[in-house]
Protein backbone atom coordinates (compact mmCIF):
# COMPACT_ATOMS: atom_id res chain seq x y z
CA UNK A 1 0.00 0.00 0.00
CA UNK A 2 1.27 3.02 -1.13
CA UNK A 3 1.31 6.65 1.03
CA UNK A 4 -1.94 7.50 -0.99
CA UNK A 5 -3.72 4.30 -0.42
CA UNK A 6 -2.77 5.27 3.91
CA UNK A 7 -3.59 8.60 3.42
CA UNK A 8 -6.82 7.86 2.03
CA UNK A 9 -8.13 4.00 3.14
CA UNK A 10 -9.89 2.02 0.00
CA UNK A 11 -12.99 1.37 1.10
CA UNK A 12 -14.16 -2.40 1.13
CA UNK A 13 -16.05 -2.65 -2.58
CA UNK A 14 -18.89 -4.65 -1.91
CA UNK A 15 -19.62 -5.55 -5.21
CA UNK A 16 -16.21 -8.03 -5.24
CA UNK A 17 -17.77 -9.77 -2.38
CA UNK A 18 -20.97 -9.70 -3.71
CA UNK A 19 -19.24 -11.73 -6.79
CA UNK A 20 -17.23 -13.90 -5.30
CA UNK A 21 -19.62 -15.07 -2.74
CA UNK A 22 -22.18 -15.55 -5.73
CA UNK A 23 -19.39 -17.62 -7.82
CA UNK A 24 -18.60 -19.82 -4.78
CA UNK A 25 -22.34 -20.95 -4.24
CA UNK A 26 -23.62 -21.44 -7.29
CA UNK A 27 -21.04 -23.39 -8.08
CA UNK A 28 -21.93 -25.79 -5.62
CA UNK A 29 -25.50 -24.99 -6.40
CA UNK A 30 -24.81 -26.23 -9.79
CA UNK A 31 -23.17 -29.32 -9.21
CA UNK A 32 -25.68 -30.89 -6.78
CA UNK A 33 -28.55 -29.88 -9.47
CA UNK A 34 -26.85 -32.04 -11.76
CA UNK A 35 -26.80 -34.68 -9.54
CA UNK A 36 -28.30 -37.78 -9.77
CA UNK A 37 -31.11 -38.99 -7.61
CA UNK A 38 -29.55 -41.96 -6.08
CA UNK A 39 -26.85 -39.51 -4.47
CA UNK A 40 -27.98 -39.41 -0.89
CA UNK A 41 -28.92 -43.38 -0.67
CA UNK A 42 -25.39 -43.97 -1.74
CA UNK A 43 -23.85 -41.87 0.64
CA UNK A 44 -25.69 -43.13 3.31
CA UNK A 45 -24.49 -46.55 2.07
CA UNK A 46 -20.98 -45.43 2.19
CA UNK A 47 -21.37 -43.95 5.57
CA UNK A 48 -22.84 -47.57 6.71
CA UNK A 49 -19.67 -49.45 5.38
CA UNK A 50 -17.08 -47.24 6.24
CA UNK A 51 -18.75 -46.68 10.09
CA UNK A 52 -17.60 -50.36 10.33
CA UNK A 53 -14.16 -49.61 9.94
CA UNK A 54 -13.96 -45.89 11.85
CA UNK A 55 -16.21 -44.02 13.47
CA UNK A 56 -16.88 -40.92 11.71
CA UNK A 57 -19.92 -38.21 11.29
CA UNK A 58 -22.28 -37.98 8.57
CA UNK A 59 -20.37 -34.53 7.41
CA UNK A 60 -16.87 -36.46 6.91
CA UNK A 61 -18.23 -37.91 3.83
CA UNK A 62 -19.32 -36.71 1.01
CA UNK A 63 -20.45 -37.38 -2.49
CA UNK A 64 -20.54 -35.68 -5.56
CA UNK A 65 -20.72 -35.51 -9.11
CA UNK A 66 -18.27 -33.78 -11.29
CA UNK A 67 -16.66 -33.16 -14.52
CA UNK A 68 -13.53 -33.55 -15.66
CA UNK A 69 -13.20 -32.61 -19.23
CA UNK A 70 -15.09 -35.23 -21.00
CA UNK A 71 -15.18 -37.67 -18.32
CA UNK A 72 -18.25 -37.89 -15.51
CA UNK A 73 -16.77 -38.42 -11.89
CA UNK A 74 -17.75 -39.81 -9.24
CA UNK A 75 -16.19 -38.40 -6.17
CA UNK A 76 -16.39 -39.50 -2.76
CA UNK A 77 -14.62 -37.76 -0.47
CA UNK A 78 -13.71 -39.13 3.38
CA UNK A 79 -12.26 -37.05 5.93
CA UNK A 80 -10.76 -39.60 8.83
CA UNK A 81 -8.61 -37.60 10.56
CA UNK A 82 -9.01 -37.89 13.48
CA UNK A 83 -11.71 -40.69 13.24
CA UNK A 84 -11.50 -43.65 16.54
CA UNK A 85 -10.41 -47.30 14.31
CA UNK A 86 -13.16 -49.20 15.68
CA UNK A 87 -11.56 -52.24 16.85
CA UNK A 88 -11.33 -55.19 16.87
CA UNK A 89 -10.24 -55.50 13.03
CA UNK A 90 -9.09 -59.23 12.08
CA UNK A 91 -7.61 -59.86 8.43
CA UNK A 92 -7.79 -56.35 7.30
CA UNK A 93 -11.72 -56.76 7.86
CA UNK A 94 -13.89 -55.34 10.96
CA UNK A 95 -15.86 -57.78 12.60
CA UNK A 96 -19.19 -58.70 11.34
CA UNK A 97 -21.41 -56.78 13.39
CA UNK A 98 -23.92 -59.47 15.18
CA UNK A 99 -26.63 -60.43 13.96
CA UNK A 100 -29.88 -58.96 15.91
CA UNK A 101 -31.83 -61.99 16.49
CA UNK A 102 -35.24 -61.24 15.50
CA UNK A 103 -38.26 -61.70 18.03
CA UNK A 104 -41.43 -62.97 16.51
CA UNK A 105 -44.21 -62.51 18.43
CA UNK A 106 -46.43 -65.84 19.04
CA UNK A 107 -49.86 -65.38 19.83
CA UNK A 108 -50.19 -66.99 23.27
CA UNK A 109 -54.44 -68.32 23.52
CA UNK A 110 -53.73 -67.31 27.12
CA UNK A 111 -54.07 -64.05 26.71
CA UNK A 112 -56.79 -64.00 24.61
CA UNK A 113 -59.44 -61.63 26.24
CA UNK A 114 -62.34 -63.45 27.73
CA UNK A 115 -64.99 -62.55 24.96
CA UNK A 116 -62.60 -64.15 22.84
CA UNK A 117 -62.78 -67.74 21.55
CA UNK A 118 -59.48 -69.35 21.15
CA UNK A 119 -59.33 -71.25 17.79
CA UNK B 1 -47.88 -18.70 -39.03
CA UNK B 2 -45.35 -19.12 -36.44
CA UNK B 3 -45.84 -16.88 -33.08
CA UNK B 4 -42.88 -17.05 -30.72
CA UNK B 5 -44.03 -17.57 -27.33
CA UNK B 6 -41.63 -15.22 -24.84
CA UNK B 7 -41.50 -15.56 -21.07
CA UNK B 8 -40.37 -13.09 -18.81
CA UNK B 9 -39.03 -14.57 -15.92
CA UNK B 10 -36.99 -14.53 -13.01
CA UNK B 11 -37.35 -16.44 -9.88
CA UNK B 12 -37.31 -13.77 -7.62
CA UNK B 13 -39.80 -11.05 -6.93
CA UNK B 14 -39.87 -7.54 -7.11
CA UNK B 15 -37.35 -7.47 -9.76
CA UNK B 16 -39.32 -6.37 -12.97
CA UNK B 17 -41.02 -9.03 -14.72
CA UNK B 18 -44.62 -7.13 -15.07
CA UNK B 19 -42.93 -3.91 -16.13
CA UNK B 20 -40.59 -5.33 -18.23
CA UNK B 21 -43.38 -7.54 -19.97
CA UNK B 22 -45.58 -4.51 -20.51
CA UNK B 23 -42.24 -2.94 -22.27
CA UNK B 24 -41.48 -5.45 -24.25
CA UNK B 25 -44.67 -6.55 -25.58
CA UNK B 26 -45.76 -2.41 -26.06
CA UNK B 27 -41.92 -2.41 -27.81
CA UNK B 28 -42.46 -5.34 -30.54
CA UNK B 29 -46.41 -3.89 -30.85
CA UNK B 30 -44.43 -0.23 -31.71
CA UNK B 31 -42.74 -2.11 -34.20
CA UNK B 32 -45.91 -3.38 -36.22
CA UNK B 33 -45.83 -7.21 -34.45
CA UNK B 34 -49.13 -8.33 -33.44
CA UNK B 35 -48.26 -8.99 -29.50
CA UNK B 36 -50.28 -10.17 -26.71
CA UNK B 37 -49.34 -10.41 -23.45
CA UNK B 38 -50.48 -12.79 -20.86
CA UNK B 39 -50.64 -12.21 -16.80
CA UNK B 40 -49.17 -15.76 -15.43
CA UNK B 41 -49.37 -14.31 -12.02
CA UNK B 42 -52.87 -16.02 -10.91
CA UNK B 43 -54.29 -14.44 -7.86
CA UNK B 44 -52.11 -11.31 -7.98
CA UNK B 45 -53.17 -9.83 -11.06
CA UNK B 46 -51.20 -6.62 -11.61
CA UNK B 47 -50.48 -6.17 -15.70
CA UNK B 48 -53.69 -4.90 -15.95
CA UNK B 49 -52.66 -2.22 -14.30
CA UNK B 50 -49.23 -1.38 -15.55
CA UNK B 51 -50.64 -1.83 -18.65
CA UNK B 52 -53.85 0.78 -17.65
CA UNK B 53 -56.76 -1.49 -18.75
CA UNK B 54 -58.11 -2.49 -15.31
CA UNK B 55 -61.15 -1.04 -15.80
CA UNK B 56 -61.60 -3.32 -18.61
CA UNK B 57 -61.11 -6.60 -17.36
CA UNK B 58 -64.44 -8.48 -17.86
CA UNK B 59 -63.76 -11.94 -18.86
CA UNK B 60 -60.28 -13.94 -17.71
CA UNK B 61 -57.34 -16.71 -18.79
CA UNK B 62 -59.07 -18.76 -16.76
CA UNK B 63 -62.69 -18.16 -17.58
CA UNK B 64 -61.08 -18.75 -21.18
CA UNK B 65 -59.11 -22.34 -20.36
CA UNK B 66 -62.07 -23.73 -18.55
CA UNK B 67 -64.43 -22.44 -21.50
CA UNK B 68 -66.42 -20.07 -19.41
CA UNK B 69 -65.48 -17.39 -22.65
CA UNK B 70 -64.31 -16.94 -25.76
CA UNK B 71 -61.15 -15.83 -26.57
CA UNK B 72 -62.26 -12.53 -28.09
CA UNK B 73 -64.18 -11.83 -25.38
CA UNK B 74 -61.38 -12.21 -22.87
CA UNK B 75 -58.51 -10.27 -25.17
CA UNK B 76 -58.54 -6.44 -24.08
CA UNK B 77 -56.81 -3.90 -26.82
CA UNK B 78 -54.86 -1.57 -26.38
CA UNK B 79 -55.96 2.28 -27.21
CA UNK B 80 -52.28 3.00 -27.64
CA UNK B 81 -51.70 0.29 -30.23
CA UNK B 82 -53.36 -1.33 -32.59
CA UNK B 83 -51.14 -3.96 -32.46
CA UNK B 84 -51.12 -4.94 -29.00
CA UNK B 85 -53.02 -7.13 -26.70
CA UNK B 86 -53.51 -7.84 -22.92
CA UNK B 87 -54.76 -11.10 -21.74
CA UNK B 88 -55.29 -10.92 -17.65
CA UNK B 89 -55.64 -13.73 -15.00
CA UNK B 90 -57.98 -14.23 -12.46
CA UNK B 91 -57.53 -13.14 -9.23
CA UNK B 92 -59.02 -17.10 -8.35
CA UNK B 93 -56.90 -18.13 -5.72
CA UNK B 94 -56.85 -21.47 -6.60
CA UNK B 95 -53.27 -21.54 -8.04
CA UNK B 96 -54.11 -24.86 -9.75
CA UNK B 97 -56.84 -23.45 -12.35
CA UNK B 98 -53.39 -22.83 -14.47
CA UNK B 99 -53.94 -26.46 -16.25
CA UNK B 100 -51.10 -27.09 -18.64
CA UNK B 101 -53.15 -28.63 -21.46
CA UNK B 102 -55.84 -25.63 -20.86
CA UNK B 103 -52.69 -23.38 -21.20
CA UNK B 104 -51.38 -25.00 -24.27
CA UNK B 105 -55.13 -25.40 -25.85
CA UNK B 106 -54.94 -21.43 -25.65
CA UNK B 107 -51.66 -21.01 -26.50
CA UNK B 108 -52.17 -22.86 -30.05
CA UNK B 109 -55.37 -21.19 -30.42
CA UNK B 110 -53.34 -17.54 -29.62
CA UNK B 111 -50.28 -18.45 -31.79
CA UNK B 112 -53.24 -18.60 -35.16
CA UNK B 113 -53.76 -14.29 -34.46
CA UNK B 114 -50.24 -13.39 -32.98
CA UNK B 115 -46.78 -13.34 -34.14
CA UNK B 116 -45.50 -13.00 -30.15
CA UNK B 117 -47.06 -14.01 -27.27
CA UNK B 118 -45.23 -12.32 -24.28
CA UNK B 119 -45.83 -14.31 -20.77
CA UNK B 120 -45.13 -12.10 -17.84
CA UNK B 121 -44.72 -15.43 -15.15
CA UNK B 122 -45.39 -15.01 -11.16
CA UNK B 123 -42.47 -15.44 -9.03
CA UNK B 124 -41.14 -18.39 -7.52
CA UNK B 125 -40.46 -21.64 -8.97
CA UNK B 126 -43.98 -23.34 -8.16
CA UNK B 127 -46.97 -24.19 -10.34
CA UNK B 128 -47.20 -20.90 -11.53
CA UNK B 129 -44.01 -20.17 -12.57
CA UNK B 130 -43.41 -23.35 -14.23
CA UNK B 131 -46.50 -23.52 -16.22
CA UNK B 132 -45.68 -19.99 -17.75
CA UNK B 133 -42.06 -21.37 -18.66
CA UNK B 134 -43.23 -24.33 -19.84
CA UNK B 135 -44.46 -23.78 -23.25
CA UNK B 136 -41.57 -20.90 -24.03
CA UNK B 137 -39.27 -20.44 -27.35
CA UNK B 138 -37.47 -17.98 -25.62
CA UNK B 139 -37.31 -16.61 -22.18
CA UNK B 140 -36.13 -12.99 -20.89
CA UNK B 141 -34.29 -13.68 -17.42
CA UNK B 142 -34.88 -10.56 -15.63
CA UNK B 143 -32.41 -9.75 -13.16
CA UNK B 144 -31.21 -7.07 -10.78
CA UNK B 145 -27.70 -6.64 -9.88
CA UNK B 146 -27.80 -7.81 -6.24
CA UNK B 147 -26.81 -11.75 -4.93
CA UNK B 148 -29.87 -12.84 -4.16
CA UNK B 149 -31.49 -12.16 -7.69
CA UNK B 150 -28.81 -13.22 -10.04
CA UNK B 151 -28.95 -17.15 -7.81
CA UNK B 152 -32.56 -16.87 -8.41
CA UNK B 153 -32.03 -16.24 -11.77
CA UNK B 154 -29.77 -18.67 -12.24
CA UNK B 155 -32.31 -21.44 -10.59
CA UNK B 156 -34.87 -20.79 -13.18
CA UNK B 157 -32.45 -21.31 -15.83
CA UNK B 158 -31.70 -24.56 -15.00
CA UNK B 159 -35.89 -25.17 -14.96
CA UNK B 160 -35.46 -24.27 -18.36
CA UNK B 161 -32.80 -26.48 -19.19
CA UNK B 162 -34.56 -29.39 -18.06
CA UNK B 163 -38.11 -28.97 -17.24
CA UNK B 164 -39.54 -26.77 -20.11
CA UNK B 165 -41.51 -28.68 -23.06
CA UNK B 166 -38.59 -28.09 -25.17
CA UNK B 167 -35.75 -29.62 -22.96
CA UNK B 168 -38.97 -32.75 -21.91
CA UNK B 169 -39.61 -33.32 -25.35
CA UNK B 170 -35.52 -33.20 -26.64
CA UNK B 171 -36.53 -30.20 -29.00
CA UNK B 172 -33.75 -27.11 -29.21
CA UNK B 173 -33.25 -25.62 -25.92
CA UNK B 174 -34.96 -22.20 -24.79
CA UNK B 175 -33.05 -19.49 -26.13
CA UNK B 176 -32.49 -17.23 -22.80
CA UNK B 177 -31.50 -13.88 -22.58
CA UNK B 178 -30.42 -11.46 -19.61
CA UNK B 179 -32.23 -8.28 -18.81
CA UNK B 180 -30.51 -6.58 -16.59
CA UNK B 181 -32.81 -3.94 -14.27
CA UNK B 182 -32.67 -1.52 -11.95
CA UNK B 183 -28.94 -1.05 -13.19
CA UNK B 184 -27.62 1.75 -11.48
CA UNK B 185 -24.16 2.98 -13.12
CA UNK B 186 -23.08 5.37 -10.09
CA UNK B 187 -23.01 2.65 -7.93
CA UNK B 188 -21.35 0.52 -9.97
CA UNK B 189 -18.62 2.99 -10.11
CA UNK B 190 -18.24 3.45 -6.70
CA UNK B 191 -18.22 -0.27 -6.11
CA UNK B 192 -21.49 -1.15 -4.68
CA UNK B 193 -23.16 -3.08 -7.07
CA UNK B 194 -22.22 -5.47 -9.30
CA UNK B 195 -21.47 -4.60 -12.62
CA UNK B 196 -22.85 -5.91 -16.23
CA UNK B 197 -19.36 -8.15 -16.58
CA UNK B 198 -19.69 -9.35 -13.30
CA UNK B 199 -23.68 -10.76 -13.78
CA UNK B 200 -23.12 -12.06 -17.26
CA UNK B 201 -19.76 -13.86 -16.40
CA UNK B 202 -21.86 -15.70 -13.47
CA UNK B 203 -24.54 -16.57 -15.37
CA UNK B 204 -23.45 -17.23 -18.52
CA UNK B 205 -25.78 -16.19 -21.00
CA UNK B 206 -26.23 -13.58 -23.62
CA UNK B 207 -26.83 -9.89 -22.79
CA UNK B 208 -29.98 -8.55 -24.05
CA UNK B 209 -30.19 -5.42 -22.50
CA UNK B 210 -29.60 -3.26 -19.32
CA UNK B 211 -32.07 -0.91 -18.11
CA UNK B 212 -31.25 2.11 -15.90
CA UNK B 213 -32.72 2.88 -12.65
CA UNK B 214 -34.71 5.01 -13.64
CA UNK B 215 -37.48 7.63 -12.25
CA UNK B 216 -39.18 7.17 -15.11
CA UNK B 217 -40.83 3.36 -14.74
CA UNK B 218 -42.19 4.67 -11.51
CA UNK B 219 -44.13 7.57 -13.19
CA UNK B 220 -45.20 4.97 -16.45
CA UNK B 221 -46.58 2.16 -14.01
CA UNK B 222 -48.52 5.18 -11.96
CA UNK B 223 -50.11 6.05 -15.03
CA UNK B 224 -50.52 2.35 -16.83
CA UNK B 225 -48.74 3.22 -19.63
CA UNK B 226 -46.14 1.01 -20.31
CA UNK B 227 -42.38 2.40 -20.39
CA UNK B 228 -41.45 2.43 -23.97
CA UNK B 229 -44.07 4.93 -24.83
CA UNK B 230 -42.13 7.74 -23.23
CA UNK B 231 -39.49 8.02 -25.79
CA UNK B 232 -37.46 10.57 -23.49
CA UNK B 233 -36.62 8.62 -20.61
CA UNK B 234 -33.50 6.37 -20.65
CA UNK B 235 -35.81 3.26 -19.14
CA UNK B 236 -38.13 3.58 -21.78
CA UNK B 237 -34.64 3.94 -24.56
CA UNK B 238 -33.23 0.91 -22.87
CA UNK B 239 -36.07 -1.55 -23.46
CA UNK B 240 -36.47 -0.24 -27.15
CA UNK B 241 -32.94 -1.06 -27.86
CA UNK B 242 -33.58 -4.71 -25.82
CA UNK B 243 -36.77 -5.15 -28.34
CA UNK B 244 -34.37 -4.45 -31.22
CA UNK B 245 -32.07 -6.72 -30.16
CA UNK B 246 -34.56 -9.64 -29.58
CA UNK B 247 -35.20 -8.86 -33.61
CA UNK B 248 -31.66 -9.71 -34.02
CA UNK B 249 -30.68 -5.85 -34.59
CA UNK B 250 -27.41 -5.09 -33.38
CA UNK B 251 -27.37 -2.25 -31.02
CA UNK B 252 -24.38 -0.26 -28.61
CA UNK B 253 -25.48 -0.34 -24.95
CA UNK B 254 -26.36 2.98 -23.50
CA UNK B 255 -27.01 4.73 -20.18
CA UNK B 256 -23.97 3.22 -18.34
CA UNK B 257 -22.26 6.03 -17.57
CA UNK B 258 -23.45 8.53 -14.72
CA UNK B 259 -25.84 11.10 -15.37
CA UNK B 260 -23.94 14.32 -15.06
CA UNK B 261 -25.97 16.52 -12.63
CA UNK B 262 -26.55 20.03 -13.80
CA UNK B 263 -25.19 22.55 -10.93
CA UNK B 264 -28.55 23.65 -10.65
CA UNK B 265 -29.73 20.08 -10.08
CA UNK B 266 -27.13 19.18 -7.36
CA UNK B 267 -27.74 22.56 -6.08
CA UNK B 268 -31.25 21.92 -5.11
CA UNK B 269 -30.69 17.85 -4.77
CA UNK B 270 -32.65 16.79 -7.34
CA UNK B 271 -32.37 13.66 -9.28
Amino acid sequence: MGLLGFLFPERRNTAVIARDRLKIVLAHERASRAAPDFLPALQKDLLDVVGRYVEIRDEMLRVNVGRSGETSLLEINVEIDGAKVKSPVKNGAAAEPKPVPIKVAKPDPSSHPPWVKPS
Amino acid sequence: MTAKVIVLTSGKGGVGKTTSAAAVAAGLALRGHRTVVIDFDVGLRNLDLIMGCERRVVFDFINVINGDAKLNQALIKDKRNDSLYVFPTSQTRDKDALKRDGVERVLDELKESFDYIVCDSPAGIEHGAITALYFADEAIIVTNPEVSSVRDSDRIIGILASKSRRAEHNMDPVAVHLLLTRYSPERVLKGEMLAIDDVKEILSIPLLGVIPESESVLKASNTGTPVVFDDQSPAGQAYHDAVARLLGEQRELRFLKPERRSFFRSLFGRA
